[in-house]
């Protein structure tokens, strides 16, 4: 039993999952045992990008610097951090990529403008469609 | 009722065909000027944040924020012993090295056999090494991968970020890079 | 010689397009008329070829003809037979094939048995649709030829990605196609229209079999990949906004809108212009979507065959293709007129509020998935994701299920909403009672507040409908509605419930540790090697129980495949009615524990129920029309037939 699982360990260790062989960061894979600060940290790590991942948050990832990331997340709530305070502190490093919540600026603007600006092309259309009825 | 003046203005029937102008000049910018893909570090032009690390090694001190201060530039570099690119720019940073630039590494996620093979095998060009077990140094500095190599100045001010490998051609770029921040 | 077979039956389906093409092209000229004879049979042939071409595509990888590139890249001696079959179409140049395969079909069975256009449409929705074909022709025998040899073979096929060694992935992509290449019906139609100018209720009969067709594909393939990424990616999300799900999620919206359009078109010749650009917005969305995954342009989780060289391709078919139909667009819709007037508060007032509301949801999506290219022009990267579409799409989406409650319950033209008060207390009751009991819960964010309460409500007012009437003599199209409405709420309720319940325990165990998620006591009995055909695995036997119930046994692996090697989570799920539990093996730590991640998730499955009964919706909307066209056709012949003894 112990050979078979030595075998097979030899073929799927070195790939993918873990180039480095220490182990993940103390809250990488661990909750906060206060469930009100976890499931803060956790709403800021759905938030967050996976810089070594296609398109993952690093609440959806294996990749072990997601892990490290969570871990600081983890680390930071529970030393009272805000977490919008962890986000600008995260984006002050990596730019706005790393956060799935995109901050107004001077180029981001058009992303919340342009919901108000269909919202307006709609009741323009809807006005046209139905503005002239009211007479009738 | 069943008019049909209920239209409108005629610039109106050609918007979708200007919007889907739009997309394809924006795509075909994006198919033959593809943006760098690397993730840049924001911290260029600002202060190296604190930090203080455990030697990775016995025959090398550990690193720490203050060993950025006065006489510079450095360069800090991000290795790790299971990054095999990390092999390829050896000879690079040898070179630096032996040019009398200060190179200090901050290993990532790595035990200390581990980078004692590493430097036996590939050379140690670092003056100081620390381990970054948790790779806080790393997020600290924008850092997201390795090898990433940062020219940090005399006052400690991190003035260029090179993503990958220092290959033989980037040298000339890395030297400049370092006269500029004052060597 | 099979791949020479298959690749000269290819260049003849190409032919026979150009065929239809110029023949149908011809005979809307003066004087050409005598080239109408051929469009209808060449179609048809058309479509066979590509049937042919795409078989011996079959036949080569359930052989695993390694002297073929295509097979060699894709496929393994070693593969189960579903996954050989399925490697047909799981790569590029496959996908493509089958796409035109499909397409060519469509345009025979089109050519067949569509009699109720009038000729002249027919022709050029016939040439259309060859058009369309021949771009994608061009680019299979140009640029992707899936019959390309190799010389010499390789030993051993590479092998399919092993993440899409799935049953669930062997089948969602070839539905997503269909769903796309129904829409390409929808789009002939539309351009047939536009350059006869005949836009009518004929015009949306014709077509709403197709989008609805194309819609339950669309459907159940969006359900069935989210399904896929729940249980695959092993991390319990189901949803991410990630570009390669939203190229999908932006045909459905387009061709929602386009089949209330369509009904309203078909039952009351109002909204023609509306009807004709949604009938291309559609299909544009569909090679849109096709492009953006493709090309490799966004940064996708998803991602496979990444190739600017194709993306280029693409790009250019979508250019001639979309461009050239909304240039026609621009020039003929102002000749076509809007059609029948109608009140605010009426059927037709309350469809094109939803056709408005999911045009500026499709705008959002679209918007959003391609603005990081924006900002990547001026070399800012940004992310977008589900912080800003879940929000902003919340905006529209509200609004309009807030009209899904009464709107079919309104009379066409014209109609007085206070007919309907007594009629929607059940909802409005409900609607109070949810907010009460989840303001009694407390805790739960505003976005899955307002989707469960809305469910609620919904659920009920969808049923309305149906009451008071006689459920058997209830037409199918009434039910096709209903449960496709019904549909709505109960995936908005699993979402909204899954965002606000979920239960999540990570822990690191050894045999023997027992841990507690949400109601579920688990326990970790025992870690064993397993292997299958292509793969090594961990497996950890986990005994469960839920409160005081019976012990039940869950088996998640760490899997390993070794052609191309690649770790996968095999998660294993146990369904109750109220719920699943997510169980993932994660890796073994140092001191000999293992990960173990555990989420409870009340109500989940109810996404994808609800995304299969708006799916069965479709397919009764289906069958009702194609009952009724056969009805009327059968009245009309037994018309014709009266008459000419009458005339004897």
């Amino acid at each position: 039993m112990k050979l078979i699982v030595a075998i097979l360990s030899l073929v799927w260790t070195p790939l993918a999952v873990a180039q480095d062989s220490v182990p993940p960061a103390p809250y990488a894979y661990r909750q906060l045992d206060d469930p009100a600060l976890e499931a803060k940290a956790h709403d800021l790590m759905v938030t967050l990008r996976c810089l070594k991942c296609q398109s993952q948050s690093i609440a959806d990832s294996d990749a072990p610097m997601a892990g490290d990331m969570r871990s600081q997340v983890r680390q930071r709530i529970a030393a009272g951090e805000e977490p919008e305070a962890i986000r600008a502190w995260l984006v002050e490093r990596y730019g706005d990529y790393v956060s799935y919540s995109p901050r107004v600026t001077a180029m981001t603007w058009p992303l919340f403008a342009i919901p108000l600006v269909l919202l307006l092309v709609a009741a323009l259309l809807l006005r046209k469609r139905f503005g002239r009825n009211v007479s009738e | 009722m069943t008019g049909a003046t209920s239209k409108g203005p005629r610039w109106a029937l050609w918007l979708p065909l200007i919007v889907f102008a739009a997309f394809v000049v924006l795509v075909l910018f994006g198919l033959f000027r593809p943006a760098d893909r690397e993730v840049q570090s924001a911290m260029i032009g600002k202060p190296l944040p604190e930090f203080a690390l455990e030697p990775a090694v016995a025959e090398r001190p550990g690193l720490s924020s203050a060993d950025f201060r006065g006489e510079g530039p450095r360069l800090l570099n991000v290795f790790a012993s299971w990054c095999i690119p990390c092999r390829i720019e050896a000879p690079q940073l040898d070179a630096l090295s032996k040019a009398g630039v200060e190179i200090h590494g901050v290993a990532i996620r790595d035990t200390r056999e581990d980078v004692e093979d590493f430097l036996s095998q590939y050379g140690n060009p670092f003056a100081r090494i620390g381990k970054d077990d948790l790779s806080e140094v790393q997020l600290g500095i924008g850092s997201s991968g390795v090898p990433e190599t940062f020219v940090v100045d005399a006052n400690g001010i991190i003035r260029y970020q090179h993503i990958g490998v220092i290959r033989a051609e980037d040298m000339d770029l890395i030297m400049a890079e370092l006269r500029k921040a004052g060597a | 010689m099979i791949a020479e077979f298959g690749l000269a039956a290819l260049w003849l389906a190409a032919a026979l397009a150009a065929l239809q093409l110029l023949a149908g092209s011809l005979s809307l000229t003066r004087g050409g008329e005598g080239f109408a004879a051929i469009v209808r049979p060449a179609a048809v042939v058309q479509g066979l070829l590509a049937l042919v071409s795409f078989f011996a595509l079959m036949v080569l990888f359930l052989r695993t003809d390694l002297s073929v590139q295509l097979v060699a890249m894709n496929s393994h001696s070693a593969k189960p037979f579903v996954f050989k079959l399925a490697g047909t179409w799981g790569n590029h140049e496959g996908s493509m094939l089958l796409w035109v395969m499909v397409m060519g079909l469509a345009g025979s069975l089109i050519a067949l048995i569509e009699r109720r256009l009038p000729e002249r449409t027919m022709l050029a929705t016939l040439a259309g649709q060859a058009f369309v074909s021949l771009g994608f022709y061009a680019f299979l025998l140009f640029s992707s030829n899936p019959f390309e040899r190799l010389d010499p073979a390789p030993p051993q096929g590479a092998g399919l990605n092993p993440l899409l060694q799935d049953i669930g992935l062997a089948f969602h992509p070839p539905t997503l196609y269909l769903g796309y290449v129904g829409l390409s019906v929808a789009f002939s139609f539309a351009i047939g229209a536009l350059i006869t100018r005949e836009v009518g209720p004929a015009f949306a009969r014709a077509m709403r079999p197709w989008v609805l067709g194309a819609w339950v594909f669309l459907t159940v393939g969006i359900t069935a990949g989210s399904y896929w990424a729940y249980y695959e990616l092993g991390w319990g999300g189901w949803w991410f906004w990630d570009p390669v799900e939203n190229a999908s999620l932006m045909p459905w919206l387009a061709a929602t809108a386009l089949l209330h359009s369509a009904s309203v078109l078909a039952s009351r010749n109002a909204l023609r212009a509306w009807t004709v650009m949604l009938g291309v917005v559609a299909f544009s969305m569909s090679m849109v979507g096709t492009f953006l995954v493709r090309s490799g342009i966004l940064t996708s989780v998803h991602a496979f065959a990444v190739d600017p060289e194709r993306g280029t391709f693409i790009l250019v078919l979508l250019a001639i293709n979309i461009g050239g139909a909304l240039t026609l667009f621009g020039l003929r819709a102002a000749t076509v007129t809007e059609g029948k007037r109608f009140a605010l508060v009426s059927r037709e007032g309350a469809l094109v509020f939803n056709n408005v509301m999911l045009s500026a949801i499709l705008g959002i999506v679209l918007f959003g998935t391609l603005y990081p290219l924006v900002t990547e022009a001026f070399d800012t990267r940004v992310s977008v994701g589900p912080p800003y579409f879940n929000p902003v799409s919340a905006i529209f989406f509200v609004p309009m299920l807030l009209v899904l409650m009464v709107g079919p319950l309104l009379r066409w033209r014209r109609d007085n909403l206070s007919r309907l008060r007594r009629r929607l207390v059940v909802p409005g009751l409900l609607l109070l009672a949810a907010v009460a009991a989840l303001l009694a819960i407390g805790g739960i964010g505003v976005l899955p507040f307002i989707g469960l309460a809305l469910a609620v409500a919904l659920a009920a007012a969808s049923l309305l409908p149906l009451r008071g009437r006689n459920l058997r003599r209830t037409p199918i199209a009434t039910w096709g509605m209903v449960a496709a409405h019904f549909g709505i709420a109960v995936a908005l309720f699993g979402a909204a419930s899954e965002s606000a319940f979920t239960k999540e325990t990570l822990v690191a165990a050894r045999v023997g540790d027992v841990t507690q998620v949400g109601p579920w006591q688990v326990r970790l009995d025992a870690i064993e090697p397993v292997a299958g055909p292509n793969w090594t695995a961990m497996r950890a036997g986990l005994s469960v129980r839920y409160g005081e119930g019976a012990v039940r046994q869950l088996k998640p692996q760490a899997r390993s495949f070794w052609s191309p090697p690649q770790q996968t989570a095999e998660s294993a799920l146990l369904t109750r009615w109220n719920g699943q539990l997510y169980a993932v093996l994660g890796e073994e730590g140092e001191d000999g524990r293992w990960q173990l991640r555990l989420w409870w998730k009340p109500f989940v499955t109810l996404i994808w129920i609800g995304g299969l009964l708006i799916g069965l919706g479709g397919v009764l909307a289906i069958v009702a029309h194609v009952a009724n066209d056969v009805r009327r056709s059968v009245a009309r012949e037994k018309i014709a037939d009266r008459r000419m003894r009458q005339g004897r």
